[in-house]
């Protein structure tokens, strides 16, 4: 294979860019900053199409760049990234208005660079959790996505659900990196490992019947089971938080409400898809332990069912938007969790259902926030009462969520119904009845929570019939999201190839 | 690109175009003259002699996963697409003036439609359900603006049914789909036919009653019908036309189409749960059927208790039994079409669709009088229209089940226990007959006249089609039987 430039130079590039935003923001003459999102939007665009250039190499053992992967699915979640950076960013740039009257300072704009600036970071630090497969660089990048979140949380200065919104996240956040923390030194105190491929083999190893030559690795960590489902429970716990699984969801509802809107939408699809990342890489170990697999297994299982439970159940009652999409962003999460437990029987099946999974949420996520968002700035309010009549004061933006929702639910060629359709596929093929019934429940229960929705904006007269106005880059961003709905929901093939000859695992070599 | 790529696409196309402001009752009633054309077209080219899918195209989408657009017809799914084309002209025609939205509302009616016959046409099981569920959004809607009495409820409640009854359906597909060696893994209908003996026999079971409960939802099998009365009644007439006349045979010919060839053993072991719930449907049903009190009511009911006649032709399991269900598919989609066509009429003129409010209806609207009359005496199943033959088909197939010998068992008992429906519904449509047109006029009833033009003729054409399906089946079996042959075929 030719050799083409190394995949790392994208994070550098979004590095750079971050900083170089962060000049303009310091020195820039302009008050009103929203031109830094409209070249962020440009050069990160530009990034999405470089990325097809970047080498997809095997991951290495040795050597420096051993604690980073290039495989293709680490690629595949990069273009994630850096496409939902995209969205966000186009969503502040239509939230500029909410965010001023909540930040203090008299001139128009003044303060709101760091809003543009920030998701650039986190983006970074997403794209990195894509390749890392060391417990350091996995800790680093959380951290670099999770204090970027901090900030963003809480930006509305004035707004005290806002800032009750940073604390909350502040406060669990810190608590779950304790736990990260905490279940990787027990790990590496097992194992004297950060690296999971190194992990992974030293568990096998360790766990692994003694051989007969007598060398000490082999069956040197009989009898420690106990010390490793700790430190695996104690992870779980803090990826838990992440991905926003019952029963750590208590910060999703109040943060996601209270957080500028842009900032929950990126939080729900940026985090969740991260979380998922790292979940996928730490359970390919965990769960190549055959002493420890059955236990994971049951772990995640009850994670699945709690969550699927909690969250399709306590969305049913809400009446605000953002609090609605927080519930169900912990609905979609139990429903990826069916695919986790599934992870160990049926690998291949389970990565893809995740991968594909995640794609799709992405886009309904994204689309159903920046409608919301456009929406919310007219009617003054995201209650879902401030849909009503959505049908005929904007058709467009109606057919938009229309879309949105359709796919959320999980209706035939649509996006996110295919994501269902793997996962159910997979849980079929490990044989996982009660989650697939627990599914069944939520997804019955997901038709009634997201067509409250419809129903308000078809059944319903509006209680404020001016028609809506929206900027052309909003226009076309909620076009390019409802047309990638349709085609991700009746041509996947664009995306599995994209997923194709990807090395799936990370500790493939530890085979050999 | 094929007349049936045409067929399916050409009414999403037009609901588009609605969508986009086109004039809406015009396109829409193009779109469904254009279906109804091009259905027959591809009737008439459809060769009897060769048999099998005809004008098939395939795109492919997900290779690994063996899914492809594949659109191809056979008789039976001939018959269907006609049904479709049909009913969605009549529905169409038939429309009362819509007060607000329209053009929402015929894009509705248009995706309907589309659903259906995309369903109908395709050969690959992953798009066949898709189609299908193309639908739920357009029903949600139509019942909910556009409905009747209580129709906030009626939309909810149909929803969640049809939803529920949708996932089950599809844990029944990744089922039957994983029962194949993963190398003969597809979607691909004819390919699964072609291997179906690779599906081992002790799995069939497991994966049938999936099946069975998900399309048994959707058909409004008892004791999952609940939703289906209420919907009839409180969607708007174009819905109900459209949905108990064509959408719920969906489910019937799934079952034809894919649960009865390919999971032989499977529908053996559950026969006889499907024998006692097809019973009920006919005889418990039939029961609360008398005892509606309203017109719209009555017809949602009766439309349930007939699905049971069909589920007799499916457990019979032979070729005549299920040529059988397969006419009456077509038989029933056509009368209940026209009957609520009238119902939706009435619905208009009259403040209340109560049998005690109407009398006489005959002498102010003696058009309505016949034609009434005739869709209620196919719909009793009486000779001259499809309904008699069908259900005759249903029966001798079913009461010939198991062998030549005289033989007498579970389906038996069920067929006789069925026959008794033709007496019931006799009596709950003769009754609601004479209470409605005959007698003096009730004062209630000054409003009413004949119908227009454009209700009298998409009442005629749905008619039409049934006497001839009445006084030559054979023009209908001649398409249904050989493809019903080539399902059962070892």
């Amino acid at each position: 294979m030719q050799q083409l430039i190394p995949a790392i130079t994208l994070e550098v590039a979004v590095l750079i860019l971050g900083l170089l935003m962060l000049f303009a923001e310091a020195f820039s003459k302009r008050a009103d900053r929203s031109h830094m999102a409209g070249y962020a939007i440009a050069v990160l665009l530009a990034l999405i199409g470089y990325s097809f250039f970047t080498q997809s190499a095997p991951t290495e053992l040795t050597g420096y760049w051993k604690f980073y992967a290039a495989d293709a699915t680490s690629l595949f979640f990069k273009r994630i990234a850096l496409g939902t950076t995209v969205v966000v960013l186009v969503m502040a740039r239509e939230y500029r208005h909410v965010l001023q009257k909540y930040i203090p300072g008299t001139e128009a704009g003044r303060g709101t660079g760091e809003f543009y600036c920030l998701p650039v970071f986190i983006c970074a630090g997403l794209m990195f959790m894509a390749s890392a497969v060391d417990f350091i660089l996995i800790f680093v990048a959380l951290e670099l996505v999770t204090i970027g979140f901090y900030v963003l949380v809480a930006y509305m200065r004035r707004h005290t659900q806002s800032l009750e919104a940073g604390v909350k996240y502040l406060i669990l956040g810190a608590l779950s990196t304790g736990f990260l923390v905490y279940g990787i030194t027990w790990i590496f105190g097992l194992t004297g490992q950060t690296n999971l491929i190194a992990v992974k083999v030293a568990l096998m190893n360790g766990f692994g019947a003694p051989s007969a030559s007598g060398a000490h690795e082999y069956g040197a960590l009989i009898g420690n089971e106990g010390a490793l489902l700790f430190g695996i429970m104690l992870i779980m716990i803090a990826l838990g938080f992440k991905i926003a699984a019952a029963p750590f969801q208590l910060w999703v509802p109040d943060v996601y409400q209270g957080a500028p809107t842009p900032v929950t939408a990126f939080l729900s699809v940026g985090s969740k898809a991260a979380g998922f990342i790292v979940l996928v890489r730490v359970l390919d170990v965990f769960l190549a332990v055959p002493a420890v697999q059955g236990k994971v297994v049951a772990l995640l299982v009850v994670l699945a069912v709690l969550t699927l439970l909690y969250g399709n159940l306590a969305a049913m009652p809400q009446d605000n938007l953002k609090r609605l999409f927080a519930y169900s962003s912990i609905a979609h999460a139990g429903y990826l969790l069916i695919a986790c437990a599934t992870l160990g029987t049926q690998p291949a099946l389970a990565k893809e259902a995740i991968s594909f999974y995640l794609a799709g949420y992405l886009v309904m996520t994204l689309l159903s926030f920046l409608i919301l968002i456009i929406v919310a700035r007219h009617s003054r309010g995201d209650e879902i009462h401030h849909f009503n009549g959505l049908g005929k004061r904007s058709p467009f933006l109606a057919a938009g969520m229309t879309l949105a929702i359709a796919s959320l639910a999980g209706i035939p060629l649509t996006a996110g119904f295919l994501g269902k359709f793997l996962i159910f596929k997979t849980a079929v093929a490990a044989g996982q009845w009660t989650l697939i019934g627990i599914g069944i429940i939520g997804v019955a229960a997901g038709f009634y929570y997201y067509f409250k929705v419809l129903a308000a904006m078809y059944w319903r007269e509006p209680g404020d019939a001016t028609a809506i106005r929206i900027s052309s880059l909003a226009r076309a961003s909620v076009v390019v999201l409802s047309v990638s709905i349709i085609i991700l929901g009746i041509w996947p093939k664009p995306i599995l190839d994209q997923l194709k000859d990807a090395p799936a695992a990370p500790g493939h070599l530890a085979n050999h | 690109m094929t007349v049936l790529n045409f067929i399916v696409l050409l009414p999403i196309l037009n609901a588009l175009a609605i969508a986009f402001g086109a004039p809406a009752r015009k396109s829409a009633l193009l779109s469904a003259w254009t279906q109804l054309i091009l259905t027959l077209f591809a009737i008439a080219g459809y060769n009897t002699a060769k048999g099998g899918y005809q004008f098939g195209s395939t795109w492919q989408v997900a290779p690994d996963w063996g899914i492809a657009f594949t659109l191809g017809a056979d008789g039976l799914s001939l018959v269907m697409l006609l049904l479709t084309a049909v009913v969605t002209l009549a529905a169409v025609w038939a429309t009362p003036r819509i007060e607000k939205r329209e053009n929402l509302f015929f894009v509705c009616v248009l995706l309907i439609s589309a659903g259906a016959a995309g369903a109908f046409a395709s050969v690959d099981l992953f798009f066949f359900y898709a189609f299908h569920e193309l639908a739920l959004i357009p029903t949600f809607l139509l019942i909910g603006i556009w409905g009747h009495g209580e129709r906030q409820v009626a939309a909810w409640k149909t929803t969640i049914y049809l939803a529920v009854g949708s996932i089950i359906l599809l844990v029944g597909i990744a089922k039957l789909y994983l029962a194949f060696p993963v190398e003969a893994r597809t979607f691909d209908l004819t390919v699964m036919q072609a291997n179906r003996a690779l599906i081992p026999a002790d799995a069939q079971a497991g994966i049938y009653i999936w099946l069975l409960i998900g399309f048994g939802i959707l058909i409004s099998l008892f004791p999952f019908h609940s939703w289906a009365p209420l919907a009839y009644a409180s969607a708007p007439t174009p819905a109900a036309m459209l949905h108990a006349g064509v959408l719920k045979k969906f489910g019937l010919y799934g079952l034809i189409r894919v649960a009865l060839p390919l999971l032989p053993e499977g529908a053996k072991a559950w026969a006889n749960l499907l024998l006692v719930l097809l019973v009920c449907n006919i005889l418990y049903i039939g029961l609360v059927t008398i005892a509606q009190k309203r017109l719209d009511w009555m017809l949602g009911y009766s439309s349930v208790m007939h699905m049971g006649y069909a589920f007799l032709g499916i457990a019979a399991a032979n070729v005549v039994g299920v040529t059988g269900a397969a006419l009456l598919m077509l038989a029933h989609g056509l009368s209940i079409a026209a009957l609520f066509a009238m119902c939706g009429h009435l619905r208009q003129t009259t403040p209340s669709l109560a049998f005690t409010s109407m009398g006489g209806l005959a002498k102010r609207a003696p058009f309505l009088g016949y034609a009434f009359g005739m869709a209620a005496f196919a719909s009793i199943g009486l000779p001259g229209f499809a309904n008699f033959a069908s259900e005759l088909m249903v029966f001798f197939g079913a009461w010939k089940t198991g062998g030549a010998t005289l033989n007498f068992g579970p389906v038996q008992i069920a067929t006789i226990c069925a026959l008794w429906g033709v007496v019931i519904s006799a009596v709950y449509m003769l009754r609601a007959y004479r209470q409605m047109f005959q007698g003096e006029p009730h004062d209630n009833t000054a409003a009413v006249t004949d119908p227009a033009c454009c209700t009298r003729w998409a009442v005629l054409i749905l008619l039409a089609a049934l006497l001839v399906g009445g006084l030559w089946p054979k023009s209908y079996v001649n398409f249904i039987q050989p493809s019903v042959e080539a399902l059962f075929a070892k």
